[in-house]
């Protein structure tokens, strides 16, 4: 029993452990070069010893990815806001909203800084392209799916559709909106690096890419996993807030699992 | 306060469901409508409050015509419909808030008289089936509207909770009477609890017979088991037998 509950816990860091010591035996074991894979004990001396010059490149991907992520999701929760109220043009705009998606950003990122140059802009539009469509996806399934009984009682009541927003539709989508914050959160870290890629004097990405041309595999695997623990950090900044502004409903869902 | 529905015809589509309903809430009464399932009694409340217009027919309130608008009355559904992300006195107050500013004592003051008071701020997954309806009723009580339209508030409980919620009711009501408006399937409830019951008819609904419940208030707990009681639950029965 004792066990589950700590498998449970820390089952992920386990099996994460795991990798990383398979990883470092099987390098060692078949004498990878260390410019085509090195051991994860290399790769952590290197951001170590990187770590004074790197801080500065981790700072501005941060600075970068919370910029986009705020201003990514804002539109798309404002889009949803939007779509939601008027139903007609919602129909239109929805396949709209699907083929934002289907833009390769690789492509589009050049086209856009000869478009707007290698300022801030470009690099907000690539986050933000990537940031508002599961937050715009989910808050408008969130508010679309009120419960009717609910609905029902607050029309029966005389409420305004300003009141019916407010009171029943918006309380309502909060924990779907906050899902699709949490994978917006995701890819918001990703969505950075790759702009960075494309014309930025510092961040991840760009130190990233001067790893790779340089064959230093033990910087670009500094930046991957600096990447990875950024998108996890942002990720669980998300579920806190969650936690916060949805306490009724993880309240409900342990009420319910602990009947089963 | 006093309701009158003045020949009131609604149908859907080619479904006649309303045809020709007149009756009347007086001021403190409360009056019941037993009918058998699916003859539009829920239809005559959505008229009440506004949701369509009758096809025909006027619904007064206070000699006012009042078709189609909403706003105007307090309402108690089926189902508790209590906001899952609203504390127990904020769900309470949800009534007010909607046409005025909430008066946060008074629904402190209620959650404690019907034995709440240590739920305020429970949230509604936290409570069993009969505390919710007290919520969703004090909420319904608290709503600055006269009329009280109750719509088979306690079908979804079990029977002993729902005897219990029938009790609980009737003492609140004896002590504050408004206006109420009930909807039931359940003789029994609808002769412990009006004033006055309104039989209505197999769709399209219309009121078949009008009666007078004679028991003095405040009703007593062994009033069922009375020769009278059961002699108008008899003849209810027979009346709703020929309809079904
Ligand atoms: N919006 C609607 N559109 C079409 N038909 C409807 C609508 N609302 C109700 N009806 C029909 O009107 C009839 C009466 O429905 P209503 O809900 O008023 O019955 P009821 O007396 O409340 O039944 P119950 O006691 O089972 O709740 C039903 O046959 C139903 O199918
Ligand atoms: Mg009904």
């Amino acid at each position: 029993m004792k066990f589950r509950v700590i498998w449970k816990k820390a089952g992920a860091v386990f099996l994460l452990f795991g990798i990383l010591v398979i990883w470092e035996l099987a390098v060692n074991w078949t004498d990878t070069p260390a410019w085509l894979l090195p051991a994860p004990s290399d790769i952590f001396s290197e951001a170590q010893a990187s770590y004074p010059d790197f801080f500065g490149h981790v700072l501005s991907t941060i600075y970068l990815t919370l910029l986009g992520f705020l201003i990514g999701s804002s539109v798309g929760f404002l889009l949803a806001v939007i779509l939601h109220i008027l139903p007609k043009i919602r129909d239109t705009f929805y396949p709209i909203l699907i083929l934002s998606q289907n833009v390769p950003i690789i492509v589009l990122a050049p086209l856009l800084i000869i478009w707007l140059g290698f300022g801030i802009l470009p690099k907000i539009i690539v986050i933000g392209l990537v940031c508002f469509f599961p937050v715009a996806i989910a808050a408008l399934d969130g508010l679309k799916n009120t419960s009717s009984e609910l609905k029902h009682y607050l029309n029966m009541m005389g409420a305004t559709k300003y009141q019916l927003f407010w009171k029943l539709e918006l309380p309502h989508a909060l924990p779907s909106l906050f899902s699709g914050l949490k994978i917006s959160a995701t890819y918001s870290v990703m969505g950075a690096v790759i702009s960075e890629w494309l014309g930025a004097k510092t961040g991840v990405g760009v130190y990233m890419t001067l790893a790779s041309s340089s064959f230093r595999t033990d910087r670009v695997f500094v930046a991957i996993f600096t990447i990875m623990l950024l998108s996890l950090l942002f990720f669980f900044v998300i579920v806190i807030v969650e936690r916060i502004f949805t306490k009724w409903h993880t309240k409900g869902v342990d009420k319910s699992e602990s009947k089963h | 306060m006093k309701v009158s529905i003045d020949g009131v015809y609604k149908s859907f589509g080619h479904t006649e469901v309303l045809k020709d309903v007149s009756l009347s809430v007086n001021e403190g009464e409360f009056v019941t409508l037993l009918g058998p399932s699916g003859s539009g009694k829920s239809t005559l409340f959505h008229l009440i409050g506004g949701l369509m217009t009758p096809d025909k027919g006027s619904i007064f309130l206070n000699g006012e015509q009042v078709n189609g608008k909403r706003g105007l009355i307090s309402y108690m559904p089926q189902q508790p419909s209590l906001l899952p992300w609203r504390t127990v006195l904020d769900n309470v107050l949800l009534g007010q808030e909607l046409s005025q500013k909430p008066e946060i004592e008074k629904g402190k003051d209620w959650l404690r008289k019907v034995g709440l008071g240590d739920y305020e701020n429970s949230y509604p997954s936290e409570l069993s089936g009969g505390m919710k309806q007290r919520v969703a009723f004090i909420r319904a009580l608290l709503s600055p509207q006269n009329l009280m339209c109750l719509d088979e508030p306690f079908s979804a409980l079990d029977e002993l909770t729902r005897l219990e919620m029938q009790r609980w009711l009737l003492s609140i009501w004896e002590e504050h009477r408004r206006s109420i408006l009930f909807v039931t399937h359940s003789i029994e409830e609808a002769l412990l609890l009006s004033d006055r019951i309104y039989i209505l008819s197999q769709r399209p609904a219309a009121v078949i017979e009008e009666i007078n419940v004679p028991f003095s208030r405040p009703r007593k707990e062994a009033l069922p088991f009375t020769d009278q009681f059961v002699a108008y639950k008899r003849h209810i029965y027979d009346v709703l037998k020929h309809e079904v």
